[in-house]
């Protein structure tokens, strides 16, 4: 890592812990909530960067394991609430037991459904992922138990044991979603540079090569299929606690859609650089509007007219995303196989110059 | 019971139909081009539009249809030129967000110019009636004439692409294009062609679609999904496998929503198991593309490489 990275992460950590601080202090404690939904977003995202940037798997279901996730607080609070046992058992309403519900059903969820994705490729895996993600939204839909196409208001956020924590205190709420981002970003940091991170990234250069070499390829994928699903799933369940709301639109494929949009405008492969995509989505979510209205009153309800043409600016013309300008990075492919996010001072990494020469016949893709 | 199948199977052909229209152009631009597009959905709904404005302005749906297809192709092939021409080279991934985005602006735009509320546009007269088959079986018209023309649409694209010169410079640039654009064919004219047409035939299908169903937006993303499990089940670039992933997922589609529910309730005579019938109706088409994937991975008509 360079020192001009160094520097940014660190200022941008030391932003994150201060803003609710600031924020109260001048009396903006709407912009905590901000963040908030930009933390837990952060963490979707960068789950989706560990398979899409650094395992080249393209998913377009994503949304699914955020919505599982929401829909375990969902389930729960809907048990809880109605005194009703779900599976024999009493309904919880514990954080602690929650999340890690959440984080159990979404990795078993990308279990089955990896199991059968992975087998294919291309254009395909990108199509059945949204698949799985459309059965799901569709199973919501008409589950009418659960709110069926209105989805379930919950009443009340979930507990920390002993109540020494109150996740309805705005800056509590933040500094959990804080905690579990860094976790999981140290997590994914441990992941990407260990050995099973370069078989990961090896695999997305060039399949066959790594085949050859004798590594399990479709095992490895599988495995961090289940991690990204995983932590997918606990930021779903922050998103439920957060917005007190879980529906079908959680597992919408737009908002599949959008965690791309978030992985690519921060910075494909680059861990980090999601979180800055997730930023600078939610901000332009929030800003742009007002912006627009300031111009002409109304004009605000239409700003995704903007957003498309950013979107095609952005991959047409940026393509190594925020980070990748924040870090002093210009030029070269988004996808280049010099392994974006990778240390470029490791000593023993393999020279692999002769691979974006190798004609691309292992996708499985015709023509 | 014998009638009630054969109305479910020609509202199955009609689903099927329509959403051949729709796939063929979009496996068309993927098998040739190699681009995933999205945006796709997008010349269905401008299709709808543009044939309900029109409808108001001539008070004829075949001269509306007339008018709005060729305009629709004209924003195609503006789209294709502007936007998506460089992205032919690009990784998939590229292509679609990028086209992500042109959805967020086609969608957007439809809202700034004919409002948010649907809009309602009915049967022309001359189909609205309904034929009858035998003493207890009828069907409207308007839907036969949909079956009819996209039968026909097929037929003609077919002898297009292996009867014509342009259809044969469409399956060479489909195979090589490098030695394409080295016998001196123009190849990026080719291709926006190619485009065009499919748009056009996305516009035909949402300009038929919209008496039908309501004409809003977002109608383009429902049919896009479901076009692209079409063309994933029938395997991708493949004309043929278009046609037969359409009707077949036509066919699932609308018996799995007619027979499920009560089939379910029959079974257990409970509703909360309708429930779930319904359910897995909605789902079905999904679980028949996961198992056409898993048993072959490239479809049921994989393109020879």
């Amino acid at each position: 890592m360079r020192t001009r990275e160094k520097i940014v992460l660190l200022i941008t950590l030391a932003v994150l812990l201060l803003l609710p601080m600031v924020a109260e202090a001048t009396g903006n404690s709407f912009y905590i909530r901000l963040a908030a939904r930009i933390l837990i977003l952060a963490l979707a995202a960068v789950s989706l960067d560990l398979i899409l940037g650094f395992g080249g798997m393209v998913s377009f279901g994503h949304a699914a394991f955020v919505g599982l996730g929401g829909y375990v607080v969902g389930i729960m609070f809907y048990h809880d609430f109605n005194a009703e046992p779900i599976l024999g058992l009493d309904a919880t309403q514990s954080f602690l037991a929650i999340l890690a519900m959440a984080a159990v059903v979404s990795a078993m969820f990308a279990l089955v459904i990896g199991a059968i994705c992975l087998r294919t490729r291309g254009i395909s895996f990108i199509m059945i992922t949204l698949a799985f993600a459309q059965m799901l939204y569709f199973l919501m839909v008409a589950a009418r138990k659960y709110g069926g196409e209105d989805g379930l208001a919950l009443w009340n956020r979930n507990e920390m044991p002993g109540g020494v924590v109150d996740l309805h205190d705005h800056a509590v709420f933040y500094f959990v979603c804080l905690g579990l981002l860094l976790a999981f970003l140290f997590i994914g940091y441990r992941v990407v540079h260990s050995r099973f991170g370069r078989v990961l990234r090896g695999a997305k250069d060039n399949e066959r090569r790594m085949t050859a070499l004798g590594f399990p390829v479709y095992r490895y994928r599988l495995a961090a299929f289940v991690i990204a699903g995983a932590a997918a799933g606990v930021s779903g369940a922050l998103l439920a606690n957060y917005t007190m709301f879980v529906g079908p639109s959680y597992l919408s494929w737009t908002q599949s859609g959008e965690l791309i949009v978030m992985v690519v405008l921060g910075g494909i492969g680059t861990l980090f650089g999601p979180v800055f995509g997730a930023a600078a989505f939610v901000l332009l979510e929030e800003f742009i509007p007002e912006i627009l209205n300031h111009v002409r009153d109304g004009w605000g309800e239409h700003w995704q007219i903007l957003l498309g043409p950013i979107l095609l600016f952005i991959v047409l013309f940026a393509r190594n995303g925020l980070y990748g300008a924040l870090r002093g990075q210009t030029g070269g492919p988004m996808l280049a196989p010099d392994l974006t996010g990778a240390d470029l001072t490791e000593p023993d990494r393999p020279k692999d110059a002769d691979v974006s020469v190798e004609p691309a016949t292992d996708t499985g893709r015709p023509v | 019971m014998t009638a009630l199948a054969i109305v479910q199977t020609l509202n199955g052909f009609q689903l099927g139909v329509t959403l051949f229209l729709m796939a063929a152009g979009l496996t068309l631009v993927f098998g040739i081009m190699d681009m995933i597009n999205l945006a796709h959905g997008s010349f269905y709904m401008i299709g709808a539009y543009l044939t309900a404005t029109f409808v108001g302005v001539f008070d004829s749906f075949l001269l509306a249809v007339l008018f709005a297809l060729p305009l629709a192709a004209l924003v195609g092939l503006l789209v294709e030129m502007v936007a998506l021409r460089t992205l032919y080279q690009r990784d998939h991934l590229d292509q679609v967000l990028a086209t992500f985005g042109l959805i967020l602006f086609f969608n957007e735009l439809v809202k700034i110019i004919w409002g948010p509320v649907p809009i309602f546009m009915g049967v022309p007269e001359f189909l609205s009636g309904r034929i009858m088959f035998g003493p207890d079986l009828e069907y409207p018209a308007y839907r036969l004439a949909i079956i009819v023309v996209g039968f026909l649409v097929a037929i003609g694209l077919w002898l297009m692409i292996s009867r014509t010169r342009l259809g044969m410079l469409i399956r060479a640039g489909a195979s090589n294009r490098e030695m394409v654009t080295a016998l001196g064919v123009n190849i990026k004219l080719l291709y926006s062609l190619v485009f065009a047409l499919g748009a056009g035939l996305a516009a035909l299908a949402g300009a038929m679609a919209g008496p039908i169903y309501s004409v809003q937006v977002g109608m383009g993303e429902q049919i896009l999904i479901l076009t692209f499990v079409v063309i994933v089940i029938g395997g991708i670039g493949s004309i043929r496998g278009a046609m037969v992933g359409a009707i077949l997922v036509g066919l699932v589609d609308t018996f799995g929503r007619v027979l499920l529910p009560g089939a379910m309730f029959a079974l257990t005579g409970s509703t909360a198991a309708q429930g779930v019938g319904s359910a897995i109706a909605s789902m079905s088409i999904y679980i028949l593309m996961a198992a056409v994937l898993f048993f072959r991975p490239r479809g049921l008509f994989p393109v020879k490489v």
